[in-house]
């Protein structure tokens, strides 16, 4: 898998007499087999859009995307999308909405079974297959979520803000439990956050943002994931030194940022 | 004496209290509900109440004579006529044929509505193609009073089942399309977003997001169409009927028999009210999940 994201520039037009907003400026970006990117930024730099045009659902004004060597031309399953919220579907039951993918594209009642019965285990939603998904705590639903993603075995896993809505400890749980995935199915992610914390933790690489219009204006290679999965826990990475400068750093450009807007 | 006087006053003082506070204070909700939904909670004795205040003012006006039983007969009167036309039947015809024939004529309108009414308005939500065709006649016909293009249905179709049925399914189809039009745009965009990137086709997007989403909709859009469907009914039965709901009304209207009319207003509500329980308990089992996400 490899995929390039080549002078992309998207320009949503201005309705209603309002100009029009260059939500994305020249972007350039990769992303190699088992890469973990993460964006970050002030809000409304684009962060969204560039997950849309990654998706297919959105099409870049210039640029293009280029996914294994073709151009992106719409959403595929090829790349799963887990999403903030609202993503679930709450006239079925958790099991179903985990094989909601494999049921489209028209896999039989077995094999569904046996893909959703490993992500249920492996997301520790064993016991609620029949719960209805509104019944959840927000934690659980954003598990149903990515264990839906999974099921289609993607290419690539896009991440909007998933755990955005989470408490700190679920949220803490959570990330865990996505870096684990990642390590064991070697998917490659893309992963929005607004925590600067999450974004350090979780990344192998990390691209910084800026708003008006949507840039990339840094980048960083993160080592402290691969840490974590080499057995350091999570807490001590988090308060290594080189984490606490790294983040300092980070969080004085996006601050910045927020000020000059 | 005094003493007990005293605590009867204050025990009706604070049932009352608690009625009151009852209807007006904010409290958690018990496990299962959600806290601060907009108008939540028990309605059914209020409403036993006011059915109940409602009788006895109507009782009171005609046991008092105020008014000639001409204008309005007693409550007990119509209970009487009623059971006097289901024993001897009105017009030649078993009061139960009556409601058979209408109920007959709204279902049969209602389920033909349905059937048209929600693909169309699915579709119309769908594809620009088909609104832009099938606005604009649905706009314009639906203000318009069904008795005023009931005489066009008459030249169109005669005096038969074909016209009477007609004008009730045009005044059911308009409501139910533009829910299920409306309905279309329930699903949230995460959800059709997420059932294309699985690669779905449009068409399951249709049949697995944007159907079940707008269920809601479409059957509250069937509620209010049946509603349309019995306001309708009286109209249809106006012109060369023998039988029917409406026709009894109707036909007693000119001979200035009251209670028959009344009797007959009250049977349409009783059916539709029915019907209505029936829609909601529907609605209960298909989507529980309402409102919910
Ligand atoms: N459909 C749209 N039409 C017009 N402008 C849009 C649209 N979607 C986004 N924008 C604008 O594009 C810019 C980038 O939006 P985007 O949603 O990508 O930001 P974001 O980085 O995801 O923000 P957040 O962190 O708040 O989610 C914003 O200024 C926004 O106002
Ligand atoms: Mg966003």
């Amino acid at each position: 898998m490899s995929l390039n994201v080549e002078n992309a520039t998207v320009i949503y037009p201005g309705t209603d007499g309002r100009p029009p907003t260059e939500a994305l400026q020249q972007i350039n970006m990769t992303l190699d087999d088992g890469d973990f990117v993460v964006s970050i930024g002030a809000s409304g730099c684009g962060k969204s859009t560039l997950l849309n045009l990654i998706a297919g659902f959105l099409a870049p004004t210039e640029g293009q995307i280029i996914l294994d060597g073709s151009a992106v031309e719409g959403p595929g399953a090829d790349r799963s999308v887990v999403f903030q919220k609202h993503a679930l579907l709450p006239w079925l039951n958790v099991l179903e909405n985990i094989e909601f993918g494999l049921m489209l594209q028209g896999h039989t009642k077995e094999a569904r079974n046996t893909v959703a019965g490993r992500f249920i285990k492996l997301l520790g939603l064993s016991g609620f297959e029949n719960s209805p998904v509104y019944a959840l705590s927000g934690g659980m639903q954003q598990r149903v979520g990515i264990a839906r993603a999974l099921t289609c075995d993607p290419k690539l896993l896009l991440m909007d803000e998933p755990l955005g809505a989470l408490d700190a400890l679920t949220r803490e749980k959570a990330q865990e439990l996505i870096l684990q995935l990642w390590h064991d199915t070697g998917k490659s992610v893309f992963f929005i956050t607004h925590s600067v914390e999450e974004a350090l933790f979780m990344g192998t690489r990390l691209i910084v943002m800026s708003p008006r219009p949507g840039r990339i204006t840094h980048e960083f290679d993160l080592p402290f994931s691969r840490k974590f999965l080499d057995g350091t826990s999570a807490r001590s990475v988090k308060a290594s030194p080189e984490f606490i400068e790294i983040r300092e750093e980070v969080l004085a450009i996006i601050f910045a940022d927020e000020e000059a807007v | 004496m005094s003493n007990t006087s005293n605590e009867n006053e204050q025990k009706i003082q604070s049932a009352s209290n608690s009625l009151l506070s009852k209807l007006t204070r904010e409290r958690p909700t018990l496990p299962g509900e959600t806290y601060g939904v907009p108008g939540s909670g028990n309605t059914v004795l209020l409403s036993l109440t006011t059915i109940a205040i409602l009788l006895f003012f109507w009782w009171l006006i005609t046991a008092m004579g105020w008014v000639k039983p001409l204008f309005v007969p007693s409550p007990q009167s119509i209970v009487v006529k009623f059971l006097n036309i289901w024993r001897d039947g009105f017009t030649g015809s078993a009061l139960w044929v009556h409601i058979l024939i209408s109920a007959g004529r709204v279902f049969s309108a209602f389920l033909l509505a349905c059937a048209i009414g929600i693909p169309l308005g699915l579709a119309m939500g769908m594809s620009p193609l088909i609104r832009g065709i099938f606005d604009p006649p649905i706009e314009f016909y639906r203000p318009i009073p069904p008795l005023a293009y009931l005489p066009l249905m008459i030249i169109w179709f005669g005096i038969g089942e074909t016209s009477k049925v007609l004008l009730i399914f045009l005044s059911v189809f308009a409501p139910v399309a533009l829910g299920a039009r409306a309905g279309v745009r329930s699903a949230a965009i995460e959800q059709i977003h997420a059932a294309y990137s699985f690669g779905a086709t449009r068409w399951q997007v249709l049949r697995h997001v944007i159907l079940p989403s707008a269920m809601p909709e479409i059957l509250t859009a069937m509620r209010i169409g049946i509603g349309f469907g019995w306001t309708t009914l009286v109209a249809a039965e106006m012109v060369a009927a023998t039988k029917g709901i409406g026709y009894m009304v109707l036909t007693a209207s000119q001979f200035l028999q009251t209670s028959v009319v009344i009797m007959g207003i009250v049977v349409i509500a009783g059916i539709a009210y029915l019907f209505d329980l029936l829609m909601r308990m529907i609605e209960r089992k298909v989507v529980p999940w309402k409102g919910k996400m």
